[in-house]
C-alpha cells in the first residue's frame, strides 16, 4: 500500500468509533435529549465488551456487550432525566465521572491482556477498485458498519415518516404531541438506540481500533470529543460523520508529528484535539453573538462566509416536556 | 434548575440516598468479585482509623470544600463550571511560576504572593471560559471541558520543557521549592493550618455572600431566569463573568495550596479531579451551603481509604469515585421519585 492509501486507510480505521458515538447522540439529541456521559460510557462500553470477549473467546459477544451497556447506561440518563424529570446535564455528567471510574475498577484485573479482536473483512469488488480499493476493501466490520450507517440515519431522518416524527418531538414537542404522537415514548426509544450507538463505539475502540483494556485505554477523551462533533455537523448524520473523519485524519497527522518530536510526552499529543474544539465550536457559534451581527453588517462578506458555518440546536433540546403537569 | 427544600427534606433524602447507594455499591463490589464488608471497612478504617489518616482527610478536604465553595458561586449564576479542573491547574502553574524565581527560599511573603499569583491564573482560566460564553456562544460545559485539556497540555510542556529538571524530564514533576517557601504542615502529615484556615474562611464568605448580599442576590437572579434578570438591568452578561473570575479564583486559591502546601512542586496530575469531585459534591448539596463541609469530609475520607484497596485487596482505587457517583444519582433518584409521587397526589 502506497502512503496516502496507508492515510486514507488509517483516517477510516480511526474514525469509525467517533463516527458510531456521534452518530447515537446525533440521534438522541434530535430527539430532544442531551445524552451528556459518552466520555465514561464509552470506556464502560469498551471495558465489558473486551472482559467479555476474552472470556469467551468470541470478539462479537464482546460488541454486543458493548452495545447492551451503551443502552443501560443511556437507560439511566432517560430514567432519571426524562422520567423523573432531573437535570439532563447534571445526569450525564454524574454518569460520566461514574461510569469511567466503573470502568477502571471492574476492569482492574483484565489490563494489559492479550484478547481476541474484531476479524479484518476483505471485501470483493472494493478491494479491487484503483487507488481506494486497498484502504476500503480491508477493515474491520465496525469501520464498514460505521460508513452504512451514516448514509442510513441520514435517510431515515430526513426521508421517513419515523423520522419526521423524530426531528418533530426534538423541535416542537407540543405541536407533536397534539397531533397524538408519544412524545416521551420516542424520546426515550431514541435515548437508548443513540445509547446503544455510542456503546457499540465502546466495543469499537477496544475490539478493534485500539485493541485491549489499560488505564488509560486511550478512548479517554473521544466521548467529548464527538459530543462537540455533533454540534460541529448540525445534527446532521453526513456532517457529523465528515467531522469525526476531519479528526480522526487530525489523529493521525498527530502520530506522524509525535515521530518528529520524540522527546515530548505523548499525553501532550492526545490533548491537541481539544483547542481544535474550542476554536471549532467557536467558528459555529459566534454568529448569533449580538457584537458579530453589528459585525457583520459593517463587513457582508463575512457573514457570507460565516453563515455557511452556522449551526442551530434542536429547538427543545435538554428541555422537559411533561404534558400532564400542565393539566 | 434544582428545587429549593428545607435542610430536614435534604438530610431525609440523604440518608435515603445514602442507604441505595450502599446496597448498588455492594452489588458492583460483588460483581468484581471482592468480599463487600471487608472492602467497606478498609475504606473507613483507611480513611479515618488513624490520626495520620485523619489529617491526610482533612488535607483532601481542604481543596474540596475551596471548589465545592467556588462551585456555589457559579450554580448559583445556573453555570456548568466543568472548566474548574483546569483552573486548579492553572492556580498552581502561576503559583510555581511565582516560585521559580527564588531557588534559595525566602519569606512568608513569597507564599502569599504565590498563593495571589494562583488565584489569577485560575481567573484568568475561567475568565477564558466566561468569554467563550458570553462572547463565543461557547457552551461553558465545552470550553471550560476543552480548556482543561489545554491546561494538562500546558502542565506537561511546562514540566517536560522549559521547566524540566536538570537532566531528569519526567512525570514526577518539577524541581522541589526551597523548604523555606512551603506551609508549615503539621508534624508529618501533609495538613497546612494555614490552609485549613483559608478553606473555613472561604467557606463561610462565599455562604455570607450568597445568602446576605445584593450581588449574591443578582447571581441567583441570573440564574433563575437569565431573560428577565436582563429586562430588570441585572446585565446578565457581566454577571456571568463575574461568577466565572470569582469561582475561578478560589480554585486557582486550591491549586496555588496544593503546590506550597502539599507537593511543593509542579506536578502533571495537580489537580487529582478534586474539580470534578466538587462538581459532585456541590451537586450532592443542591447548591445548599450548609451541608458542603460534612459532604467534603465524607468524600475526603473515601478518597484516603481508597489508598488501602490496591494494597491490601488488590483493587482499582477508583471504587472511591464510583461510591461518589453511585451516591449523587441515588440522590436525584430519591429527589425525583419524591417529587414524582407529589405531582400524582396533587393531581388526583
Amino acid at each position: 500500500m502506497d502512503f496516502l492509501a496507508l492515510t486514507l486507510a488509517g483516517i477510516l480505521s480511526a474514525g469509525a468509533p467517533i463516527v458510531l458515538a456521534t452518530l447515537g447522540e446525533t440521534l438522541t439529541e434530535r430527539a430532544g435529549v442531551i445524552n451528556l456521559s459518552l466520555d465514561g460510557t464509552i470506556l464502560l462500553a469498551a471495558m465489558t465488551g473486551f472482559v467479555l470477549a476474552l472470556l469467551s473467546g468470541n470478539p462479537w459477544l464482546g460488541l454486543l456487550a458493548s452495545t447492551a451497556v451503551g443502552a443501560t447506561s443511556a437507560a439511566a440518563v432517560a430514567l432519571l432525566g426524562l422520567a423523573l424529570a432531573r437535570s439532563q446535564l447534571a445526569v450525564g455528567f454524574i454518569l460520566t465521572l461514574l461510569c469511567r471510574d466503573l470502568a477502571y475498577f471492574l476492569g482492574h484485573n483484565y489490563a494489559r491482556q492479550l484478547g481476541p479482536e474484531l476479524p479484518v473483512w476483505s471485501i470483493p469488488g472494493i478491494r479491487d477498485l484503483p487507488f481506494v480499493g486497498p484502504a476500503l476493501g480491508y477493515q474491520s466490520p465496525v469501520v464498514y458498519l460505521s460508513l452504512l450507517l451514516t448514509f442510513f440515519l441520514w435517510w431515515w431522518l430526513f426521508s421517513t415518516r419515523a423520522g419526521l416524527e423524530l426531528r418533530a418531538v426534538g423541535e416542537q414537542p407540543w405541536a407533536a404531541f397534539t397531533r397524538g404522537i408519544r412524545v416521551q415514548r420516542l424520546r426515550i426509544t431514541y435515548t437508548l438506540l443513540g445509547g446503544a450507538l455510542v456503546g457499540m463505539a465502546g466495543g469499537a475502540f477496544s475490539l478493534a481500533v485500539k485493541p485491549g483494556w489499560g488505564r488509560p485505554q486511550g478512548a479517554e477523551g473521544a466521548g467529548w470529543i464527538a459530543l462537540a462533533i455533533v454540534i460541529f455537523g448540525g445534527w446532521h448524520p453526513l456532517r457529523a460523520a465528515l467531522g469525526a473523519y476531519l479528526f480522526a485524519a487530525l489523529q493521525v497527522l498527530g502520530i506522524h508529528l509525535q515521530e518528529l518530536f520524540p522527546m515530548l510526552p505523548a499525553s501532550l499529543f492526545q490533548v491537541a484535539p481539544f483547542p481544535v474544539m474550542i476554536l471549532t465550536l467557536l467558528l459555529v457559534n459566534v454568529g448569533t453573538a449580538n457584537w458579530f451581527r453589528d459585525l457583520t453588517l459593517r463587513y457582508p462578506g463575512l457573514k457570507k462566509w460565516l453563515n455557511r458555518w452556522q449551526v442551530t440546536a434542536p429547538a427543545a433540546l435538554g428541555r422537559d416536556f411533561r404534558p400532564e403537569k400542565e393539566a | 434548575m434544582f428545587s429549593k427544600t428545607s435542610l430536614a427534606t435534604s438530610l431525609g433524602r440523604l440518608v435515603a440516598a445514602l442507604v441505595l447507594a450502599l446496597v448498588l455499591t455492594t452489588l458492583i463490589v460483588l460483581i468484581a468479585g471482592a468480599p463487600p464488608l471487608q472492602t467497606l471497612a478498609i475504606l473507613v478504617v483507611g480513611g479515618l482509623g488513624s490520626a495520620a489518616k485523619l489529617a491526610q482527610a482533612a488535607a483532601v478536604w481542604i481543596p474540596l470544600v475551596l471548589c465545592s465553595s467556588a462551585l456555589l458561586l457559579t450554580f448559583a449564576a445556573g453555570l456548568w463550571n466543568i472548566g474548574i479542573e483546569g483552573q486548579i491547574i492553572l492556580g498552581a502553574v502561576f503559583a510555581t511560576g511565582f516560585l521559580r524565581p527564588f531557588p534559595d527560599g525566602g519569606s512568608f511573603l513569597l507564599v502569599m504572593g504565590a498563593l495571589m499569583a494562583g488565584m489569577i491564573g485560575g481567573a484568568l482560566w475561567a475568565l477564558a471560559a466566561g468569554l467563550l460564553r458570553t462572547w463565543g456562544r461557547v457552551h461553558e460545559i465545552f470550553g471550560g471541558l476543552g480548556l482543561n485539556f489545554v491546561a494538562l497540555g500546558l502542565t506537561l510542556w511546562l514540566i517536560f520543557g522549559p521547566w524540566k529538571r536538570p537532566g531528569i524530564a519526567s512525570m514526577s514533576g518539577t524541581e522541589p521549592l526551597h523548604p523555606t517557601l512551603w506551609l508549615e504542615a503539621l508534624g508529618g502529615s501533609s495538613l497546612s493550618p494555614v490552609s485549613l484556615l483559608l478553606a473555613l474562611t472561604v467557606f463561610l464568605l462565599v455562604a455570607f455572600v450568597l445568602s446576605s448580599t445584593q450581588w449574591g442576590l443578582r447571581l441567583k437572579a441570573v440564574g433563575q431566569n437569565q431573560d428577565a434578570a436582563l429586562l430588570f438591568g441585572l446585565n446578565p452578561q457581566v454577571r456571568i463573568l463575574e461568577a466565572m473570575v470569582g469561582c475561578g479564583a478560589l480554585a486557582g486559591l486550591a491549586g496555588a495550596l496544593q503546590v506550597v502546601g502539599v507537593y511543593h512542586r509542579l506536578l502533571p496530575a495537580i489537580s487529582s479531579n478534586y474539580g470534578y469531585t466538587a462538581l459532585l459534591v456541590a451537586m450532592l448539596a443542591s447548591f445548599r451551603s450548609q451541608i458542603v463541609p460534612v459532604l467534603c469530609f465524607f468524600f475526603a475520607v473515601l478518597n484516603v481509604g481508597s489508598i488501602q484497596l490496591p494494597l491490601q485487596l488488590k483493587l482499582d482505587s477508583s471504587l472511591a469515585g464510583v461510591i461518589q457517583g453511585v451516591l449523587v444519582l441515588s440522590f436525584f433518584l430519591v429527589q425525583g421519585f419524591e417529587e414524582r409521587f407529589r405531582v400524582l397526589r396533587r393531581t388526583e
